[in-house]
């Protein structure tokens, strides 16, 4: 019984930790790759060592992910407590609607309605599908 | 949208759920992790299947690299999550397991969703530069 709430709590704590640190890696890997701007143009105007440079040398990315590798642990933290078929559908699906606001607050990019609903639609697809 | 874009899109979409389902597979064997010995998590990346699941996160990571540098944010996320039908269609039709009537729903529902998202444009298109007050971030240099 103690043992399944602990269980419990460090799986939603998990959670937690991976909605916030995927949608932090997330904003942050899009501003940066934004502002290198289409990879492929990129590459074939530069040369791909120039691509992986400018990658490198990007502020942005390299905080997304430092963002990213918190997520991935905490991924694995919670798989050790708790079933993938809670934490994946959970922490997916939560990750969509915190990435729909936070594009919106921070990448100022424009959310229209059919955006929203694409989110909130994937987001309880996705919990559905652990069932 | 061009093939190589939707080819991008696919990569993001097959690598993530497949890498993701090796992870768990092998943390399964490597077993639960407590807070006292987490620098035991490191050590899970020596499980083979943990291993194989990371080279397809790293097959994961360069094509939402990729996508990320031509399409918006709130784009890319909902047209990548096909990769959950597609798990789902494989366990139905190739590994012949049940689907239950949920999941069928979820299905249609991301269907629904990649089906909004990606009937609108890929980037939200901002003013030049010279006619922007704000900071845009396509204006912004590294």
């Amino acid at each position: 019984m103690i043992r399944h709430a602990i269980s419990n709590l460090n799986g939603w704590l998990a959670i937690l930790a991976i909605v916030i640190s995927s949608s932090a890696g997330d904003v942050l890997l899009s501003r940066g790759m934004k502002q290198i701007g289409d990879l492929g143009k990129v590459r074939r105007k530069h040369g791909f060592n120039f691509v992986m440079m400018q990658i490198l040398r990007n502020r942005y990315f390299l905080i997304g992910v430092a963002c990213m590798a918190i997520s991935f642990y905490s991924l694995l933290y919670g798989l050790s407590w708790n079933e993938v078929s809670l934490i994946g559908p959970a922490a997916a699906s939560l990750t969509f609607v915190a990435n729909a606001v936070a594009a919106k607050m921070f990448l100022h990019e424009r959310v229209d309605r059919r955006r929203w609903a694409a989110a909130l639609f994937v987001a309880a697809g996705v919990v559905l599908m652990a069932f | 949208m061009n093939s190589r874009k939707y080819l991008v899109l696919a990569g993001v979409s097959v690598f993530a759920p497949v890498g993701d389902s090796l992870l768990s597979y092998g943390m399964k064997q490597v077993g639960n992790i407590s807070l006292k010995n987490i620098p035991d998590l490191l050590l899970a990346i020596a499980n083979p299947w943990v291993g194989l699941g990371i080279i397809l996160l790293l097959g994961f990571f360069a094509s939402y690299m990729t996508a990320l540098s031509w399409a918006d944010l709130t784009y890319v996320l909902p047209a990548s999550s096909l990769g959950y039908v597609l798990l789902a269609l494989i366990a139905r039709f190739a590994l012949h397991e049940q689907i239950s009537l949920m999941r069928w729903l979820g299905i249609a529902l991301v269907s629904g969703g990649v089906g909004f998202v990606t009937s609108g444009p890929e980037v939200t298109r901002r003013p030049p530069p010279h006619l922007s007050t704000g900071g845009s971030v396509a204006a912004e240099q590294p």
